[in-house]
């Protein structure tokens, strides 16, 4: 019997990045297949392939046997092929049912019938077990309501091919109890479901086949339950990740936290993290993407509100409410420096020139009465260009015009002309050059030996391994483990960031 | 509590724009009366509808792109250009007002329709795109009535301006057709509700797979329209044509601050034409309150601006509200 679906080969690079080298996916009627992989292993890319929004540069795509073109998530809805994506495809300002209702909606006299797509509505959320207002506005609900509407949504299409990408992660364990009763019946009733989740128990649970990835390559295909969790781990993690990190120091730092925190929450996403770093110290933020690691940075850069608890800096309590608040000229010793996730938008004017890039977060330090001393500016960008190898043909041109390496360089070095003492990183790596995430690992060890405390976010398990002295690994908003030394492999990162602790050397709590 | 009520309470969270600004001209609008010399004359809400009757056909057009996160500057220069346009054609024998009136209208689906390609397939920022636009429009106002003047027909212009049975003004009339024929339907169609998804999150409704070219377009050729009805409507009160650039300036201005205190977001999404036609009769009425109270002519400006200052901080309290102070600047 030919499989419902077959992709084969399929390819994609984004500039110099690989991120799907010839994979390849098959499903069949009335299964349920799980994907598996590390971050960036091309999950997502390979399912985002398959509803039309992302086109591969290779491979091919045969429904039924038949070769069919996805050229946009219109068409890929056309052909059966429902999706129910990570970041949610909700309108905020649209009603549930609107939402749900927005493809082919049914029509009278050409108008929407609003009381038949209420009643599509009220039967999928029913189906889904959802409690959700058909006219509540989206952007109103709950995080974890938001999903079930997602998945009611999908529904409501009637699909052939359902893809889940990470539909669960924000799910109640009742709520997951009901979706997955929901997907056991359509595999029943002979629908393929496509299921990724970073929740291993989940997988076991509810998976028929399950395909590895690793690196944007298909590594093995088995039926669930041929292979044990820990095997799955070592097939996502692979061995052949090469060294490319400094060597620590030989002695551990002690003196006195550079930043302590205490019992810091936010609005559910962020719950009672506790933690120090010393000066001198790397300290990565490991686990899965998207479990509050970014909204701590955020936090202590004073970019969230309503945040509770205490952060002391140098023992000293102080009070983060803005970027500004937090630079050196307002904290003793030194201020907080966050090299942003994404450098075009949040770390760079992109048409403005690297010298006011690189000038522009400390320019109270070689201004006088307002006014740019411009000798002291140029002293200072030429010993940060210098000090961080940036390569550009002049500084007075625009930092667009910059390789993606350098653009990074710019965005970290406007942040050490202001000396800062504590460091945020979050995911600096990510789309660079092997060549230029070296030089960064060599500059954080620099830093760290220069005595500023360096918190680091990385999505990359092998770089939190490289280049931290321990990793605090966070699940759903707290910080589940804590890894040090020997502990600190990345069986154990990836074992402690789904949930599966086997054993860590100060687990913090219960795995979920 | 019962489905029914949870049901009107959800209704009223999404009405609260429309209703918030009717609220606030029934209030204003009642003072006026109150003040007014003539009191509630038949004359004097006759005045009162037409002149509200011409920004909020306007304002309504520009609602429509402003769902979408998007902007018509040239609404104001399509209303005179149809005034200039109908001062030529909507004269003479019945049939040949028609034909006149038809032809008014689709010069204005036509500039919509080109605002619409700039804007989806030029893929021009709507705000440059229209402003260009809006001056071709002028340009040719002008160049159809090089000096104002021009000629209606009396019997159809008398019509239009007139009371219905003595009591309701037809230009209100007019307006609630315009609702009926083309918002609510509008509204209803899977076409509107693609440009509400867009505004939204374009992301998302592409990801949904929503026609958001076609959605787009449409929104830009129906301001068109409406404004064209606009200017229209203007022809029959002044029996004439002119092709007054402060005029069409003022329009195109006072159209978007009508959307904000109308409860439209200009971020897209969220709004709809009603409320914006609300706003519209607000921002007329509070010229009119400024009058009936005396105000010194030369501290009217003033005045208009500070009302219209508070009446659309009304709607900015959600942004006392934001948890994650980077959404602010998004």
């Amino acid at each position: 019997m030919t499989p419902l679906l077959r992709m084969e080969g399929i390819s994609k690079r984004y500039g110099g990045v690989r991120a799907l080298e010839g994979a390849r996916l098959e499903c069949e009627r009335g299964r349920i297949h799980a994907v598996l992989g590390e971050n960036g292993a091309g999950k997502s890319t390979l399912i985002k392939v398959l509803a039309g929004v992302v086109k591969p540069d290779a491979g091919a795509i045969e429904l039924d046997g038949k070769p069919v073109a996805l050229p946009g998530p219109a068409a890929a809805h056309r052909a059966g092929i429902v999706s129910v994506f990570q970041e949610l495809s909700l309108l905020p300002d649209l009603t549930v049912a609107d939402n749900i209702g927005i493809i082919d909606p049914p029509t009278r006299w050409g108008l929407i019938d609003q009381r038949a797509q209420r009643r599509r509505a009220e039967q999928a959320l029913a189906r889904v077990g959802a409690d959700v207002h058909p006219l509540a506005r989206v952007r109103d609900l709950a995080l974890s309501r938001r999903q079930v509407v997602e998945i009611a949504k999908a529904l409501a299409r009637d699909p052939k091919i359902l893809i889940l990408d990470e539909a669960t992660s924000a799910l109640t364990a009742a709520d997951v109890a009901s979706v997955f009763g929901v997907l056991r019946e359509l595999r029943d009733a002979g629908l393929a479901i496509i299921f990724i989740s970073h929740r291993m128990h989940e997988i076991a649970e509810i998976a028929d086949d399950c395909s590895v990835y690793r690196n944007g390559r298909h590594v093995a295909t088995f039926r669930a339950g041929a292979r044990t969790p820990t095997e799955i781990v070592e097939m996502m993690i692979g061995r052949d990740y090469s060294s490319a990190f400094p060597p620590r120091p030989a002695d551990k730092p002690s003196a006195p936290p550079a930043l302590k925190v205490n019992k810091l929450s936010w609005t559910g996403r962020l719950r009672d993290i506790d933690f120090e770093i010393r000066p001198g110290e790397v300290v990565g933020l490991g686990g899965l993407d998207g479990q509050g690691q970014r909204d701590l940075l955020l936090a202590l850069f004073g970019a969230l509100t309503g945040v509770r608890g205490s952060v002391a800096v140098n023992g000293k309590e102080v009070r983060l409410s803005s970027p500004r608040s937090t630079r050196g000229t307002r904290l003793e010793g030194g201020g907080i420096a966050l090299i942003p996730e994404d450098r075009k938008t949040e770390g760079l004017m992109l048409s403005m020139s690297v010298r006011d890039n690189l000038s522009f977060a400390a320019i109270e330090q070689f201004s006088r009465a307002g006014m740019i001393d411009r000798a002291a500016e140029e002293t200072a960008i030429a010993s940060m260009i210098k000090l961080l190898g940036i390569r550009a043909d002049g500084i007075d041109g625009p930092v667009a015009a910059l390789s993606g390496g350098n653009q990074q360089k710019v965005v970290i070095g406007k942040w050490l002309m202001t000396r800062p003492q504590i460091i945020l990183l979050n995911d600096p790596t990510r789309g660079i050059d092997v060549g230029t995430k070296q030089e960064l690992y060599q500059l954080l060890r620099t830093l760290a030996a220069e005595r500023a405390a360096l918190l680091f976010y990385s999505t990359d398990y092998a770089e939190l391994i490289g280049c931290c002295d321990r990793v605090l690994i966070f699940y759903d908003g707290a910080i589940v483990a804590e890894l040090e030394g020997e502990a600190m492999t990345e069986h154990n990162i990836v074992a402690s960031a789904h949930g599966l602790v086997s054993h860590a050397s100060t687990s913090r709590a219960e795995p979920v | 509590m019962t489905g029914r009520a949870q049901d009107l309470r959800y209704w009223l969270a999404s009405q609260r724009g429309p209703l918030l600004a009717a609220a606030l001209f029934a209030a204003m609008f009642a003072v006026f009366l109150v003040e007014h010399p003539a009191g509630a004359s038949a004359n004097v809400i006759n005045t009162a509808a037409n002149k509200g009757a011409l920004l909020a056909l306007v304002a309504m057009a520009q609602t429509i792109p402003v769902l979408t996160s998007g902007l018509d500057l040239s609404v104001g220069s399509v209303f005179v250009m149809s005034n200039c346009l109908a001062s030529t054609l909507v004269a003479g024998e019945p049939l040949q007002v028609a034909l006149g009136v038809a032809a008014v209208l689709a010069s204005g689906l036509l500039c919509g329709a080109l605002n619409g390609i700039l804007v989806v397939f030029g893929r021009l920022q709507p705000i440059i795109a229209t402003l260009a636009t809006g001056a071709m429009y002028y340009g040719v106002a002008l160049w159809l009535r090089p000096t104002p003047g021009g000629d209606v027909n009396e019997n159809f212009a008398d019509f239009m301006t007139g009371s219905l049975g003595d009591a309701v003004p037809f230009s209100l009339v007019v307006l609630a057709g315009a609702v009926v024929v083309i918002w609510l339907p509008y509204r209803k169609s899977a076409l509107g509700r693609a440009a509400y998804a867009i505004g939204s999150s374009e992301q998302a409704a592409y990801m949904s797979g929503v026609p958001i070219a076609r959605a787009k377009f449409a929104t830009y050729v129906l301001a068109g329209l409406l404004s064209a009805i606009a200017g229209l409507l203007l022809t029959c009160l002044t029996y004439s044509g002119e092709a007054n650039a402060l005029l069409g300036g003022s329009y195109t201005l006072s159209s978007i601050a009508a959307v904000v205190v109308g409860g439209t977001s200009l971020y897209g999404g969220s709004g709809g034409a009603i409320g914006t036609i609300f706003g519209a009769f607000v921002l007329r009425t509070i010229s009119d309150l400024l009058f009936v109270f005396d105000i010194d002519p030369l501290s009217q400006p003033l005045f208009l601006g500070i009302v219209l200052l508070l009446s659309i901080s009304l709607g900015s309290f959600r942004l006392l509200k934001v948890k994650k102070r980077l959404d602010l600047y998004r």
